[in-house]
C-alpha cells in the first residue's frame, strides 16, 4: 500500500550503490521481499517504471524473490510457512508463531555496467 | 557487473527513527504510536486518556490524517499541545514528519507524546516513528477476524484496546476467536477491553499507562 514511498527509497539506494561501483546503467535489481512486508511486487513495479525515469535505473529489470512466511509451533516446535488462513501447525494442530522469516525487504544486488 | 548490497529499503528511515528514539529516551518522554483502522477510535482513546491523566502528566499530541484538522481541533479543545500533520495522500506517518512535529511541539521531560498514526492496519506497521510503544486498537464492529489479517500489527504492538465493547450484544464478535489470533501473535501484549462511549475500562488502561511512563510495567 505504501509502494511509492519505498521504490523511490529503493531506486535511491540502487543509484547510490551503482555510482559507488562507477558504473552509468543498472540492468538489474534484485529484491527479496518476505510474506508479511506488506508489498505488493506489480505496485512496485508501476512505480518504478515511473519513478526511475531520467535515473540510471531507468528501465532495469526488477527480480522479486518472495520470501514465504515461516511460523514456528508453540506446542511442538515444529517450522512451517503459514497456511492460507489462520497460524494451525499441520503436524500437532496447536498454534504458530512468526519466526521473523518473511518480513525481508531488501536489496540484495544490483547488475550495473 | 554484480554489485552486492544487502541494504534495508527502509534504512533511511530507520536511522531517522533511531534518531528520534533517542531524543525521546534522553527526555524520559513515553511516545505513543497509536494505530488502528479508521474510525476504531483513536482519537477518542486519545481523549479519554487526557481526560483521566490530563493533570497529573505532560501529554502533547501528533496528529496524522491524509486531510483535515478535525482531530486535531479535538485534542486542542482540551488545551493539550497539538500538532497536526496531513500526508495529502500518503498512507502512514514516517521518522521525518514526527522530527518535524516534535521540533514545533518541544515535548517536556516526563510526558507522554500520543502520535495519530493515520488510520490503516497495513502500512503504518512498516515505519519505524521512534516510539517506545505501539498501541493498537481494534474495535468491535470492523470484526473478530482483524489479528488473522493484519498480522505484522498486531504480532508488533505493546499494548492492545479492543473498543466499543459496549456493542458486543448486538454484534456477532466473536471474542474467542478475537483472542486466540491475538495470542497466536502476541503474547506479551496486555489487552485492555474499553467503551469509550460509557467509559467503561478507560480508568484501568489510564492507570496502566501511567505506570508505564514512569518505567513501572514496561
Amino acid at each position: 500500500m505504501h509502494e511509492y514511498a519505498v521504490t523511490k527509497s529503493l531506486i535511491s539506494i540502487a543509484v547510490q550503490e551503482a555510482r559507488k561501483a562507477g558504473a552509468s546503467k543498472i540492468t538489474d535489481i534484485k529484491l527479496v521481499i518476505g510474506d508479511l512486508s506488506t508489498i505488493v511486487d506489480e505496485s512496485v513495479q508501476m512505480y518504478f517504471d515511473i519513478i526511475s525515469e531520467g535515473t540510471i535505473a531507468n528501465g532495469a529489470r526488477l527480480i522479486f524473490k518472495r520470501v514465504p512466511a515461516e511460523l514456528c509451533c508453540k506446542a511442538c516446535g515444529h517450522r512451517f510457512n503459514k497456511p492460507r488462513q489462520g497460524f494451525t501447525c499441520p503436524l500437532c494442530g496447536h498454534y504458530g508463531v512468526p519466526t521473523g522469516v518473511g518480513k525481508e525487504f531488501y536489496i540484495e544486488s544490483i547488475e550495473a555496467e | 557487473m554484480e554489485i552486492k548490497v544487502m541494504k534495508n529499503i527502509l534504512d533511511a528511515n530507520n536511522s531517522l527513527a533511531e534518531k528520534n528514539r533517542s531524543f525521546f529516551k534522553d527526555r524520559k518522554i513515553t511516545a505513543i504510536n497509536v494505530m488502528a483502522s479508521p474510525g476504531a477510535g483513536k482519537t477518542s482513546i486519545i481523549l479519554k486518556i487526557i481526560e483521566a491523566l490530563g493533570n497529573d502528566i505532560g501529554i502533547s499530541v501528533i496528529e496524522g490524517d491524509i486531510a483535515s484538522s478535525i482531530d486535531a481541533d479535538k485534542i486542542d479543545g482540551l488545551g493539550i499541545p497539538v500538532v497536526q500533520i496531513n500526508t495529502g495522500g500518503g498512507c502512514h506517518l514516517d521518522a521525518n514528519m514526527i522530527k518535524a512535529a516534535v521540533d514545533d511541539l518541544r515535548p517536556g521531560h516526563d510526558s507522554i507524546i500520543f502520535i495519530e498514526n493515520v488510520g490503516n492496519l497495513v502500512c503504518p506497521s512498516s515505519f519505524d516513528l521512534g516510539e517506545g510503544m505501539r498501541m493498537v486498537i481494534a474495535s468491535v464492529p470492523e470484526g473478530h477476524d482483524k489479528p488473522y489479517k493484519y498480522i505484522s500489527m498486531f504480532e508488533g504492538a505493546d499494548v492492545v484496546i479492543l473498543n466499543k465493547t459496549d456493542l458486543i450484544p448486538y454484534i456477532d464478535f466473536d471474542s474467542e476467536s478475537f483472542y486466540k489470533g491475538l495470542r497466536s501473535l502476541n503474547e506479551k501484549a496486555p489487552l485492555f477491553e474499553v467503551s469509550c462511549r460509557t467509559g467503561e475500562g478507560v480508568e484501568e488502561l489510564a492507570k496502566w499507562l501511567k505506570n508505564a511512563a514512569s518505567g513501572k510495567n514496561i
